[in-house]
């Protein structure tokens, strides 16, 4: 297992594998808490109002023995609950899409969820889970004390659709292909990482503001432009952002595994 | 080399949607259980993930397909390499009956060092009551106790328990709530390595000692035991058993035995204890919160002080009974629950 600044959180698998857990951030755990605690509070003055406004017509003290209970019981038994059927998940966690990992990427354990909610008490001192805070910012796993106690981490689990790239490369007529011995040129020079950049833009074209998405595929078609040069009828018309689509449909399309 | 992307993703999708739709199934439904085709189903699609993200990450730089792999192969992980069998199904009885007192003697060791902490607090609030009676104001800060022992005993043989009437399930909960809180601040602080549970038990001794002191020296003997021994025969126990789970988690935070294994280990391997060692002693504070709130605090004439002591001495001898004696025929299954806890 290993651990880089980057908060993600590497693990080897016997099969050789690697593979990443990114680590949620203080400002998101707190942003999920801050939904939990004000699920708790409406729960508790929902039980608080059914107990004095049921209960409390029979017996007042009864009433208050049953809400102070209920109050208390609620506000630790949310976390270790949800947690423990959401797998480690609670309503907060859910919108951030964050969740409680065991720290070795097992399966997290009852125990561990019970030690974890309960450390909340020292976590949250002086208040606003100041003492938590400063160690999950300081702790190179993210952890607050629960956590280390636990060794329980957070991983943000952003939602990832499965792979498509038909909306990537171009289902059209690609110019470039009417020259296969500079097609063939062009995939021999291009490095992988080079081949990474021109999919990763494509695939977050998307997410780019107008301006910085024509100059981004300005800046990567100039370097691709300057690689293999194609005759001026095979790019006339094209936009930068369409020859890049082409560019990857030859590196992609038709090297072998 | 750079992977043909579309030919890959065309022949590998349909097995990570299966992979995928299993681990949905797996994360939603807690109770569903794979047959053991499944389960071979299951462990064939890992693979394939996993050598799918090896080949992604040493032929390409696509990081939308690795992160998708590396989500899929992280989730199947934990499935696949939890070795440790799935907990018992659950049964309050034989947790309580059982596990609770033979998890108490596993880690007895924890008990008497916070028993002498409580006794060192109490020596010291007893001597320093005794020594200066005014050191009391500052030990025992509470309103009920800032009256002379003797005026209290007047006033409250002369109430009757009348001041009660009414609140009593109220007073009650506000014992078990408050206790409770205390014990879980003594399991929690043993992360300071064991100063802040240490300070605590002897900080609790400390009230105690100066309360007995107070109460001794005034000759108030007796109604000092028919107050304190119905609810405090348990409540003391409870908090002391709660001590030694934080003190049990400072001797892992530390890790002073020269064990190999890493603090994180050591931590995984103590969490199920504290879980029943706090909860073990939330139960008897329960009880005590009930006994402190409908028995200790009616008094002589409404009941005798003899009948209060017994019955306190009676329930600290079975208490003691119950945490040295039971569950012990069970031993064997106990060892077989740790080595599945901790395997």
């Amino acid at each position: 297992m290993r651990l880089k600044r980057t908060n993600t959180l590497t693990i080897n698998t016997p099969e050789g594998i690697r593979f990443s857990l990114i680590l949620a951030g203080p400002v998101m755990r707190f942003s999920a808490w801050l939904i939990d605690f004000l699920i708790i509070m409406t729960v508790v003055m929902l039980i608080e109002s059914f107990m004095f406004g049921i209960i409390g017509a029979l017996s007042w003290d009864l009433a208050t023995a049953a809400a102070a209970l209920t109050t208390f019981i609620a506000g630790i038994g949310y976390g270790v609950l949800l947690e423990w059927k959401w797998r480690g998940q609670t309503i907060g966690k859910r919108i951030f899409h964050i969740r409680v990992m065991d720290a070795q990427g097992l399966k997290l354990r009852f125990s561990r969820i019970v030690i974890r909610n309960l450390l909340r008490f020292i976590d949250q001192l002086p208040a606003l889970y100041a003492l938590g805070g400063i160690t999950c910012f300081l702790n190179s796993k993210n952890q607050r004390l629960g956590d280390i106690a636990a060794d329980t981490i957070v991983v943000w689990h952003p939602a990832i659709p499965e792979p498509e790239l038909n909306h990537i490369l171009p289902d059209k007529y690609n110019t470039l292909r009417k020259y296969p011995h500079l097609a063939a040129r062009l995939r021999q020079q291009v490095s992988p990482h080079e081949a990474g950049i021109i999919l990763d833009a494509l695939i977050r074209r998307d997410r780019l503001n107008p301006k910085d998405r024509v100059r981004l595929f300005k800046s990567i078609a100039g370097r691709f432009q300057a690689m293999v040069e194609f005759p001026q009828e095979a790019v006339e018309g094209l936009s930068d952002e369409q020859y890049i689509r082409n560019v990857a449909d030859i590196v992609f399309r038709t090297a072998s595994l | 080399m750079i992977i043909d992307l579309e030919k890959f993703i065309r022949e590998e999708k349909p097995f990570w949607s299966e992979l995928e739709s299993l681990l949905d199934r797996l994360e939603k439904q807690p109770d569903f259980r794979m047959n053991i085709d499944t389960v071979k189903r299951f462990h064939y699609l890992y693979q394939r993930a996993s050598a799918d993200l090896a080949k992604i990450m040493t032929f390409s730089s696509e990081k939308e397909i690795r992160r998708f792999l590396e989500s899929l192969v992280g989730r199947s992980y934990g499935e696949i390499y939890e070795t440790r069998s799935e907990e018992r199904r659950f049964s309050p009885l034989y947790w309580f009956f059982s596990t609770f007192p033979m998890t108490f003697r596993a880690h007895i060791a924890a008990f008497w060092v916070s028993l002498m902490v409580l006794l060192s607090g109490a020596v010291f609030g007893g001597v320093s009551v005794y020594a200066d009676p005014e050191a009391g104001r500052i030990l025992m800060p509470y309103p009920h106790l800032t009256v002379t022992p003797a005026e209290r005993v007047a006033e409250e043989e002369q109430d009757r328990g009348r001041r009660l009437e009414n609140v009593k399930a109220g007073f009650s909960s506000f014992l078990i709530v408050n206790n409770t809180k205390v014990s879980i601040y003594a399991l929690a602080l043993g992360m300071t390595w064991g100063i802040g549970t240490v300070l605590i038990l002897f900080l609790n001794g400390a009230l105690l000692g100066a309360v007995c002191a107070d109460y001794l020296t005034a000759g108030q003997g007796t109604f000092l035991a028919g107050w304190l021994l119905p609810h405090g025969s348990i409540e003391i126990p409870s908090i002391l058993i709660a001590g030694q789970a934080g003190l049990v988690l400072a001797k892992a935070v530390i890790g002073w035995e020269g064990e190999s294994l890493t603090i994180g280990n050591r931590l995984r391997k103590i969490s199920p204890d504290l879980t029943t060692l706090i909860f073990g002693a939330a139960v008897l504070l329960v009880w005590a919160g009930l006994v402190e709130a409908f028995f200790s605090q009616y008094h002589e004439p409404v009941i005798p002080y003899n009948a209060k002591i017994g019955f306190g001495i009676i329930e600290f001898i079975l208490l003691c009974l119950f945490l040295t004696r039971s569950g012990q025929r069970d031993a064997s299954e106990k060892n077989q629950y740790a080595h599945d806890q901790y395997a």
